[in-house]
């Protein structure tokens, strides 16, 4: 069997406060090389901070309590300082959700995207200035001669978008991190974004992690799909499984609280489906199965025993004690 | 770059005629109570005729509207009048005043940006350290020193104790008398700038693109010189420009107790003798050269943000 | 806002907690500052040793600070220490006076011009402007050459020249508030403009009006001394603490611990109203940090 490029396992993540609670537990999952895998949930439920576990970008209170995060069978997760700065941007690149306030205002968009270069390949300022001219031409901004002078605040957000795709892809990176790419951006815009995230990923063979809270827009562009809530993975699953069978009934009620196109034809009109209740906060997890107060299907079990993974077909898993 | 000093230019002039106005009202309209007002400590009794000289020189039986219009169009060619007490222009006595208190206010400026801008800037670094502690334990208590006292106390121990630095006057316009009332007036900018700074840098350093700046591997060193540097400064400046308003103020005090030979002294030397015209030049000059130092600022803020200059 | 970064909520959760330490430490520290300044100023008569200006007696001339007079006497004699306790009455009336002076005038035209908008918004804030173009103990000092020394001159003189950032503040907050679902619900209820100013407006601007009245009254107490200390404000042989520096300076090489101890008084109670506000601002008003 060969290597994954990302390994995570057992991963924990720490938030200290006046006592201190695990934010993110039990986290497992592999991507394989230049594999699209999605991770999928609500607001608050940790998907974001293991992004930046794998980035080594935990600040506190946030910090990493335990587990393995092993890039190419290589563990890094004790990695120095300074063998963390070689790994981001040069081997894993992020994307972050807010385009507007995730480029500096201050500098010409062809200077962030140039510093790459300089940082990683030790080029010089006006060989990275070409370079970056040629990245901007690659995440199609149109005439990226004159685009590379611009200051963020007079591109689009779209476009914005772009520039920061062109950062992250800049040193060929073997893991691009997707954190909500296009959740502040126009509905039109959104696909193109997808779109050019996945060409250009499928031609370098760069890897994927989406991070979404969008389970329709995950499904689409990733093989493989893992749904976290409140800071544990509770259901993992081909794409494709993930619709036609869910097994958690967190999953199940993220599928239903999807809009269909045509169903309205077939069964006529009717209200989509939500998940009744709030994601808990991180200091009041409830015991056992930590979606019971919010589940249709909780009884007795569900409110004392926390539920175990159990494997399903294609690597697949899913944590719950009723699971169809 | 030329139309934008223009718009702050024309920004200024309103401003600038509205001071006028205001100068003109205070002391103008209303010299009666000034000069009764300053008899009224019984230290000085002012003798009829030179009040009944004083009502003339200011055409005080002219109409209101009339006297306004002569003030300004004097201003306007420069003419601040003749000085009730030494029948000089007013444009003469203030002038000499005017080298001696730039050379101050910058000093002190120079003095509060060179210690209060690295403080906060290592402090935000190193946030919660013993060194951020006690730099912020400093610069509150440097907020509230009052620059006079501060400047009696080092007169006494680096002047009259120590001998190190002379204790007051101008002497030659060397550096050696220039020391210590340009401490005593930096210090409580120094501090204010120390704060703000701090403020400022830990606010950029937990902005998104600080994030990004991370995630491409660069050096925290490496963050801070190409990301947070000139975000941090944009603030800094802001501090400054508004700075200079209070450190003039300051400066009153701080050339009177140091017997400094600038506009300061002079303004308060006159409102004792009752020189009304010298006056109301001393505060005009300040109000202008306050506004010009804002609009330099402003024009550092177009340099520095891309913001303003394209938006 | 990024919706959906856990971090940044639990970061903003812990940063509370670590402020909640760190204002309470400035505001216990300041309000013990301003509560000592206080007292003595309301207790003057009890805790003085002898009255202020009257107790002049050349037998006890310039006596270094020792049991009997624990700051020292002056020149006529008086005792340092009953003076510097007096003063605390006037720095202290002058601080909180024209501060409420200054809050009233800024918080009327801010929440006004705010609301109201239009010409009377263009008005007040060429006003402040105005206000803010001219260095405020300057202006201070021209009213207090027309209006004579004495404590009335003072209230007024600070009270009018100090209320730019209370409008200006005041003015933000009602833009930032008149959107919001509950004023205009009010609006729809029938309420008066004055009512919805009074009841809906103001109560949710109070905290960081507070903190800026806190910090502005220490302002007002420095810029107190500086106007006594030129002869401007308080005259000799009333026991303002500028007007004791004021009298101190031409002897202080030979009688220092005159100068010494209204300049520690003027500091620490300064230094406990900036104090009190730091810690005031980090309950009443998280969103700014450290600006002034």
């Amino acid at each position: 069997m060969t290597v994954p490029l990302l390994k995570v396992d057992e991963l924990r993540i720490a938030l200290a406060g006046d006592v201190i609670h695990n934010a993110v537990e039990e986290v497992s999952f592999e991507i394989g090389r230049g594999e699209a895998f999605g991770l999928v949930g609500e607001s608050g439920c940790g998907k974001s901070i293991t992004a930046l576990a794998i980035m080594g970008l935990l600040r506190r209170p946030l910090s990493l309590a335990g587990g393995r995060i092993a890039l190419d069978g290589q563990e890094i997760q004790d990695a120095s300082p300074s063998e963390w700065r070689r790994l981001r941007g040069s081997r894993i690149a992020m994307i972050f959700q807010e385009p507007m306030t995730a480029l500096n205002p201050l500098s010409p968009v062809g200077k962030q995207i140039a510093e790459m270069f300089v940082l990683h390949q030790g080029a010089s300022w006006s060989e990275a200035m070409d370079r970056a001219e040629e990245a901007l031409r690659q995440v199609r901004v149109p005439s990226p001669e004159r685009r590379i002078r611009d200051y963020p605040h007079q591109l689009s957000g779209g476009m914005r978008q772009r520039v920061m795709i062109a950062i992250a892809l800049a040193c060929g990176p073997d893991l691009l991190i997707a954190d909500e790419p296009t959740t502040a951006l126009d509905v039109t815009v959104q696909s193109e974004i997808i779109d050019l995230m996945a060409e250009l990923c499928a031609a370098k063979g760069t890897a994927i992690l989406m991070i979404s809270h969008d389970l329709g827009l995950v499904a689409n562009m990733c093989r493989r799909v893992a749904v976290m809530y409140a800071g544990r993975i509770v259901e993992s699953q081909p794409a494709g499984a993930i619709f036609a069978t869910p097994r958690h009934p967190y999953t199940q009620g993220l599928v239903d609280s999807l809009p269909r196109l045509g169903e309205r034809a077939k069964r006529g009109r009717q209200r989509l489906r939500e998940i009744s209740g709030v994601v808990p906060s991180i200091a009041s997890y409830p015991a056992g199965c930590r979606f019971n107060p919010r589940c249709f299907a909780a009884t007795d079990i569900c409110r004392n025993t926390p539920p175990a993974q159990t494997p399903l077909p294609a690597d697949g898993l899913v944590r719950c004690h009723h699971h169809g | 770059m030329l139309p934008i000093l223009a718009r702050r230019i024309a920004n200024i002039i309103p401003t600038l005629a509205a001071v006028v106005a205001l100068v003109f009202v205070l002391f103008s309209v209303l010299p009666g109570s000034f000069v009764s007002a300053m008899n009224e400590d019984g230290r000085t009794t002012i003798d009829p005729a030179v009040m009944e000289r004083m009502r003339k020189e200011m055409g005080l039986d002219d109409p209101v509207t009339t006297r306004f219009a002569k003030y300004v169009t004097h201003i306007v060619v420069g003419d601040l009048g003749t000085s009730f007490r030494t029948r000089e222009p007013v444009t003469k006595l203030i002038s000499p005043r005017v080298w001696p208190s730039l050379k101050l206010v910058f000093a002190a400026m120079c003095f509060a940006i060179a210690i209060g801008v690295p403080l906060g800037f290592i402090a935000a670094l190193r946030p919660g350290s013993v060194f951020d502690t006690a730099s912020m334990v400093c610069a509150i208590s440097g907020l509230s020193l009052s620059q006079f006292w501060l400047g009696l106390m080092m007169m006494y121990l680096f002047a009259l104790q120590l001998k190190w630095l002379p204790s007051f006057g101008y002497g030659d316009g060397g550096i050696y008398h220039l020391i210590l009332p340009a401490i005593a007036l930096g210090v409580g900018p120094m501090a204010l700038l120390a704060r703000t700074t701090r403020a400022a840098v830990l606010d950029v350093l937990n902005a998104d693109f600080v994030r990004t700046a991370r995630s491409k591997g660069m050096t925290e060193t490496r963050v801070v010189e190409w990301h947070v540097l000139r975000n941090a400064l944009v603030l800094v400046i802001t501090t400054i420009g508004l700075q200079f308003g209070s450190l003039m103020g300051a400066a009153v005090v701080v050339e009177k107790l140091f017997a400094w030979p600038g506009v300061g002294s002079l303004l308060v030397d006159s409102v004792f003798q009752r020189d009304i015209p010298t006056v109301q030049g001393c505060i005009l000059l300040i109000v202008t050269f306050f506004l010009l130092i804002n609009m330099l600022i402003d024009l550092a803020y177009v340099a520095i943000d891309p913001r303003i200059r394209y938006g | 806002m990024s919706q959906s970064t856990p971090a940044s909520v639990t970061a903003d959760i812990a940063a509370k907690r670590r402020f909640r330490l760190k204002g309470g430490l400035s505001l216990w520290v300041g309000g013990a500052l301003v509560g000592i300044a206080l007292a003595v100023a309301i207790t003057a008569p009890l805790i003085a040793i002898t009255d202020p200006v009257m107790s002049a007696n050349l037998m006890n001339a310039e006596i270094p600070p020792c049991w009997e007079f624990p700051f020292g006497t002056d020149a006529q004699g008086r005792d340092i220490y009953s003076r510097i306790v007096y003063g605390s009455r006037i720095s202290l009336t002058v601080g909180v006076v024209s501060q409420i002076v200054n809050s009233l005038i800024g918080v009327s035209l801010g929440l006004s011009a705010g609301y109201w908008g239009g010409l009377w918004d263009d008005f007040v804030s060429g006003l402040t402007n105005l206000m803010l173009a001219i260095p405020s103990l300057i202006f201070a000092l021209a009213i207090m050459a027309i209006l004579g020394p004495g404590l009335v001159s003072l209230v007024i003189a600070l009270g009018l020249t100090n209320w730019s950032y209370s409008c200006r503040l005041a003015r933000a907050q009602v833009l930032s508030l008149k959107s919001q679902g509950y004023v205009q619900a009010a609006r729809i209820l029938g309420y008066g403009d004055l009512r919805i100013m009074f009841t809906q407006l103001l109560p949710n601007m109070l905290g960081p009006l507070i903190v800026i009245a806190t910090l502005g009254m220490g302002g007002a107490i420095l810029s107190e001394a500086a106007l006594s200390f030129l002869g401007l404000g308080i005259r000799p042989p009333f026991p303002s603490w500028g007007s004791m520096l004021s009298e101190a300076r031409d002897q202080i090489n030979t009688v220092p611990w005159l100068s010494v101890f209204p300049g520690l008084a003027i500091f620490f109670t300064v230094l406990g109203l900036n104090l009190l506000g730091d810690g005031l601002r980090d309950i009443l008003d998280p969103q700014t940090t450290t600006r002034r």
